[in-house]
């Protein structure tokens, strides 16, 4: 199978397979205009089996929401057919209207205009609180 | 702009700072009684609450100072729709100091990042009450001279109740502390606070459904109120909200040194009748709730 590769845009590298629909999704990449290419089930000497979206535009990707969803991800910057960059993402340790308090004696549950803010309290279990109420997000 | 949400807020050295600021008021009520003269404590209760509002009132009055009290949420503009942002920039305007209860979690932590004055927060909802935690500190220290090697029994409504969870939090930075933890299945404490606060601090506990059977133990005993509006079904409530009440024939089982304590109002979970028991803590317990809501006044307007 071939997939041209990139000018100028970014390679979403290292999903673990079965989450490049998800992020695909979460990153809302049906709404670009330029050429966007997921790959599913690529074969991996690290991962066995991994997913790749790759992005043939410039456009500024939402890192936390990434680390959240695949923690794991690699993401490349290609610059005029060149890797410029490679960038390895993790956890998060605030995640800011990218998930959303379902408590409804929080705060946040009235007053709609506030940020939504998580914070990073167990990394180990990927454990997400509400910075207002503490509730543990799902 | 130092505020005070939640209990570990303060440092451990902050805390034994306040404390010993209310002993001080205490032994000298008269060295303080100007030291807030020509400032303002705005009293902001959304959810009611008379005994908080009027220990706030009452501290920063024998301060000295003065207070704007807003203690009907439906008298507000909060009922005109005005967001909790908005009503802490406003009361900014016009106070020096504000002690906010809401009943939404997370209310004084918005005022506080609002605000360019100190916020206080009185209680939100079932979150934290961090001066009713210094209270409770406040009143073990007194009467039992230390916060190392306590077993300290906590019954009644864990699982809401949040001077349980903010007192849990606060001992959790001393050593030796034992937790006996008592309550109903349904109003177990949450696991997050056995495993993230208990556990990771590298302390004990026990769960258990039976009051007298853990009461020869304790060196504190903790009451709460199995509280109605923490309920969204009412016969829930009706079910559970007698399962634990203290009798002198209970305390018959206790240590003579027992500090009984509840954060108050009481319903019917202490009887009357342990009033006069010298080991009844709790009406001290609403008294040091003034003198360290003084010292926490003090400390936040650069007073001390």
């Amino acid at each position: 199978m071939n997939i041209d590769s990139i000018k100028n845009g970014i390679v979403i590298d290292h999903i673990s397979a079965g989450n490049g629909m998800k992020i695909y999704q979460f990153l809302k990449l049906d709404s670009l205009n330029c050429s966007v290419a997921l790959i599913r089930n690529v074969n991996s000497s690290k991962m066995g089996k991994k997913d790749i979206i790759k992005i043939d535009c410039d456009i500024d990707l939402n890192v936390d929401a990434l680390g959240y969803v695949d923690p794991n991800v690699t993401i490349d910057i290609i610059k005029d057919g060149e890797l410029v960059e490679k960038k390895k993402i993790g956890l998060p340790e605030k995640l800011t209207n990218i998930i959303f308090c379902k408590n409804p004696r929080c705060i946040t549950a009235t007053e709609q205009e506030l940020d939504n803010i998580f914070k990073l309290t167990n990394p180990e279990k990927k454990t997400y609180r509400c910075i207002y109420c503490e509730g543990k997000a799902e | 702009m130092r505020s005070v949400i939640d209990i570990c807020d303060l440092s451990v050295a902050e805390i034994e700072k306040l404390i010993s600021t209310a002993n001080d008021i205490i032994e000298n009520p008269k060295k303080y009684s100007e030291k807030c003269h020509g400032k303002k404590l705005a009293t902001l209760f959304f959810e009611p609450s008379t005994r908080t509002r009027l220990s706030f009132e009452a501290a920063m009055y024998e301060l000295g100072g003065n207070v704007l009290s807003m203690a009907d949420a439906g008298s507000s503009s909060a009922s005109k729709g005005e967001s909790v942002a908005d009503t802490a920039k406003m009361i900014s305007c016009y106070a020096d100091i504000m002690a906010m209860r809401h009943h939404k979690e997370g209310a004084p932590l918005v005022a506080s990042t609002n605000a360019t004055i100190p916020v206080i927060n009185a209680g939100d909802g079932g979150h934290n009450h961090p001066t009713q935690t210094l209270a409770d500190l406040l009143t073990i220290k007194r009467e039992k001279g230390r916060f190392d090697n306590l077993t300290v029994g906590l019954c009644g409504d864990l699982k809401f109740g949040r001077t349980v969870h903010s007192l849990i939090n606060a001992l959790s930075r001393y050593t030796n502390i034992k937790f006996v933890l008592i309550s109903p299945e349904e109003l177990r404490i949450p696991g997050y606070v056995k495993k993230d606060v208990i556990l990771k601090n590298g302390l004990k506990y026990v769960e258990t459904t039976e009051l007298d059977a853990v009461l020869p133990e304790l060196d504190v005993l903790y009451m709460t109120r199995v509280q109605r509006e923490r309920f969204f079904n009412e016969d829930d409530y009706l079910r559970l909200k007698d399962s634990y009440v203290l009798t002198p024939e209970k305390l018959k089982l206790a240590k003579e040194d027992l500090c009984i304590m509840h954060p108050l109002p009481r319903v019917n979970e202490i009887s009357v009748r342990v009033d006069d028991d010298p080991r009844a803590c709790y009406f001290k317990q609403a008294l040091n709730g003034k003198y360290m809501r003084m010292a926490l006044i003090l400390m936040l307007l650069g007073e001390l």
